[in-house]
């Protein structure tokens, strides 16, 4: 059962880890335009280079 | 005519939204917001956001597809109206928005607070749940203690943060002395927390760590969803109600004119309108000559001759020369303000409808607290253990716990408004949706509403090609709406322009020229020498020469989908009634048209809505779609009300929901998206029942564990989102 000294804590880490990730989503507004932002995948205007 | 001259009286908001304390600084910037209604994919993404950036003076453009709406960044100088001729000319349908910037970071922010703990609950509630499944199939002891430890640990903080808004209005609610469906949930909240803490002190069995955590999550979704919907509706109502500017230009004592706010305009002022602007008050014309266009204070769609000595009331378009106008009634005297009154009257006389939300949270609030207090009293009578009862009233109330009737609602309506939205159709209010599927008559106006506001010329095949080429020339010395109609008309006929000399407008009467030495005229029928009075719309050509002079007549373009919609709403079995204050020829004519049976023409503002309480109180539900400053008060009135985007400010705040598009076919479709809505949240109360019938006899008899809370509370919120999401 040591294992789970390790477990616990690696578990807690991943999923804070995933956490702080979203909040980093939430405040640069990356859930403003959701089906904006999946349509935009398919234009291939700025393929080659960055939009400016 | 409205919707041609609504571009043109449309000041920039982003100009003079600002008060005057805010000039300050010189802006470096413009941030311009455009609706638009119809793009619907990237490709439409690519086209706007191409041709707004190419347009000389914006920085850049981003289109948003989910609001369906454009962000500009532009010189300073720069109107959102520069750029909406821009859109219509890549072939969308745009209009302009005021960016509420304070208002909607407002809503912003209590949206990413509410996602901020939405993700908090849920990651607690994922590591919580798996140290709860290790209990549940078999940890035991030392374990089973140092789990639950644990999942304390993980709870108590998540629940302290993330319950925030339950706690808040649970508070306000029993300060109150009421009770909202908050009240249970923050009971059941606290005594789950309790209890099992209480428990794992001991080294007990069960611990609802993980219950707790999951209700918050689930609640919190419902809660997200909600004031997703309503913040997306509000900012965009909001938005909307930028084209009425209070902005007037005052004569001052040199002559001169300067630009004052509406509220500063006092009794006696001379006040200059220019053609296509708005009268800011009620007045008395002192000079110059126009026509005056009042259809959407009175529905009429003909267009009243103005000159020295009229009366003009706030609202009314001055449509071809400029007039000077001394004021006679400012501010809260105005006809513009007692139609506001009247607004006001009818809507305390609505009835106030009780959302299906809080119908069964009044019948479910008291019954909760009731079972589990019986339930706590029983076995602490049967047993006299303060842990074994205490531990069956916190298992009842969890499993009580309305998670799945927290998502009914909000889950079906997101959904149904997204549908709708999609469809062109703004759902402001929150039981609009509720209210719109039990409408049984539609009542309709006419002007702006089932007619696009704007003419169509009738008898163009009854003239000859000279009386043709003549008309095409003199129409285009105008920018009055009939002259516009003539000139398109005429050109899409292939009609070449006579060579016209010394080409004017006589405001007022018309346009006139020379055409090969002889005098022609087009304009109204007394200043061309016309002697029959039609009733329909009509200008009249004089060729001169002592041939009597010709009637072009015209009739009001119907709006597109009118006819669809008042046959398909037939069809479903409403009734369906015309209401307009245009005159009975007209309206008449309209009826026929479509095959309204029930029509009603010369309706004063109050008629309006007295028709409507009358039906109201003969037992109908009454669904108003109009636009103009005289269906106002109907709208109010009405059990729910249609507005298009094009209506008046004062027309879109009284109505519930608002049409963004010129289309008027997604209103009949809004009736049958909003009836499988409500039907969808009624089937969604009885899952929730249903779970609650099986798992409360259990928690009662003492049998419930956590995981049978965590099965029921899950399942049955998954189920009622899976049922809503049938919608889209």
């Amino acid at each position: 059962m040591t294992v789970l000294s390790y477990l616990i804590p690696i578990s807690l880490i991943l999923g804070g880890a995933g956490l702080i990730a979203f909040i980093y989503t939430v405040r640069s507004d990356q859930y403003d335009d959701p089906e904006g932002d999946a349509r935009r995948i398919l234009s291939d205007e700025w393929d080659d280079h960055p939009k400016p | 005519m409205t919707t041609v001259l609504r571009h043109q009286t449309a000041v920039c908001p982003g100009c003079v939204a600002a008060p005057s304390e805010a000039v300050e600084t010189a802006p470096t910037e413009a941030r311009l917001a455009i609706s638009l209604p119809t793009i619907h994919c990237q490709a439409c993404i690519s086209t706007v956001e191409r041709g707004l950036s190419q347009t000389p003076g914006v920085r850049s453009a981003r289109v948003n597809l989910t609001l369906k709406r454009a962000l500009v960044e532009a010189e300073p100088e720069m109107c959102a109206s520069d750029l909406i001729p821009v859109c219509e000319g890549l072939g969308f349908e745009a209009h302009e928005l005021d960016l509420a910037a304070l208002a909607a970071t407002e809503t912003n922010r209590a949206g990413r607070e509410l996602l901020l703990r939405l993700a908090v609950a849920g990651f607690a509630s994922m590591n919580v749940m798996l140290l709860s499944i290790s209990v549940w199939s078999g940890a035991s002891d030392a374990t089973r203690d140092m789990f639950h430890w644990i999942s304390a640990t993980i709870t108590f903080p998540a629940i302290l943060y993330c319950g925030q808004p339950f706690f808040r209005s649970a508070w306000s609610a029993l300060r109150a002395r009421r009770l909202n469906m908050d009240v249970p949930i923050v009971l059941a909240l606290l005594l789950a927390l309790v209890t099992s803490l209480w428990e794992t002190s001991l080294s007990g069995e069960h611990a609802y760590f993980d219950a707790a955590l999951t209700l918050t999550f689930f609640l919190l979704a419902g809660r997200y969803l909600d004031h997703r919907t309503r913040a997306a509706a509000r900012s965009a109502a909001e938005e909307l109600s930028a084209l009425e500017v209070p902005r007037a230009w005052r004569l001052n004592a040199q002559g001169q004119e300067e630009e004052v706010s509406v509220a500063d305009l006092a009794i006696g002022d001379l006040i200059r309108v220019r053609p296509g602007g708005r009268m800011p008050v009620d007045g008395e014309i002192v000079e110059g000559r126009s026509e005056l266009d009042r259809s959407l204070l009175t529905g009429e769609t003909l267009p009243v001759l103005g000159e020295p000595g009229a009366q003009v009331s706030a609202g009314e378009v001055n449509l071809t020369g400029p007039l000077t106008i001394r004021a006679l009634a400012v501010g809260e005297e105005t006809s513009l303000h007692r139609m506001a009154d009247l607004v006001a009257i009818a809507e305390s006389g609505r009835s106030r409808y009780t959302s299906l939300a809080d119908s069964a949270a009044k019948l479910y609030a008291p019954g909760v607290h009731i079972l589990s207090a019986l339930a706590f009293v029983g076995w602490y009578l049967y047993t006299f253990d303060m842990r074994t009862a205490l531990n069956i009233a916190a298992a009842v109330l969890i499993i009580t716990c309305p998670c799945a009737l927290g998502l009914a609602v909000p889950a079906v309506t997101t959904a149904a408004s997204g549908r709708l939205f999609r469809a062109g159709l703004l759902v402001k209010h929150s039981t609009a949706l509720e209210r719109l599927a039990q409408v049984d008559t539609v009542v309709f106006d006419k002007t702006g509403t089932l007619t696009a506001g704007t003419p169509e010329v009738v008898n163009l095949g009854d003239l000859d090609p000279d009386q043709l080429s003549a008309a095409l020339a003199l129409a285009e010395g105008s920018s009055h709406p009939l002259a516009l109609a003539l000139s398109r008309a005429a050109r899409e006929a292939g009609v070449a322009a006579a060579p016209v000399q010394d080409l004017q407008e006589v405001p007022g009467y018309g346009t006139e020229a020379t055409l090969a030495g002889v005098r022609v005229r087009l304009g109204r029928a007394a200043w061309v020498g016309a002697e029959a009075q039609l009733t329909q719309t009509a200008t009249w050509l004089d060729l001169g020469a002592g041939v009597p002079p010709v009637a072009i007549r015209f009739a009001d373009a119907l709006r597109p989908g009118a006819a669809e919609v008042v046959s398909a709403l037939q069809d479903s079995g409403k009734k369906v009634i015309l209401l307009s204050g245009d005159t009975t020829p007209a309206v008449e004519d309209m009826a026929n048209r479509l095959g309204i049976q029930n029509w009603v023409a010369d309706a004063l503002p109050e008629d309006k809505a007295a028709r409507v309480a009358q039906l109201t109180e003969g037992g109908r539900k009454v669904l108003m779609v109009g636009d103009g400053l005289n269906d106002t008060a109907a709208l109010a009135g009405a059990h729910v009300s249609i507005s298009p985007a094009s209506a008046l400010d004062a027309a879109r705040v009284a109505s519930d929901i608002v049409l963004l598009g010129k289309d008027l076919t997604p209103i009949a479709e809004a009736c049958g998206v909003a009836e499988r809505a409500t039907r969808r949240i009624r089937e969604n109360f009885r899952i929730a029942t249903l779970y609650n019938i099986i798992a409360v006899p259990l928690a009662i008899a003492g049998l419930a564990t956590p995981l049978i809370a965590a099965l029921a509370m899950s399942t049955s919120s998954i189920t009622v989102s899976l049922n809503a999401l049938r919608l889209r």
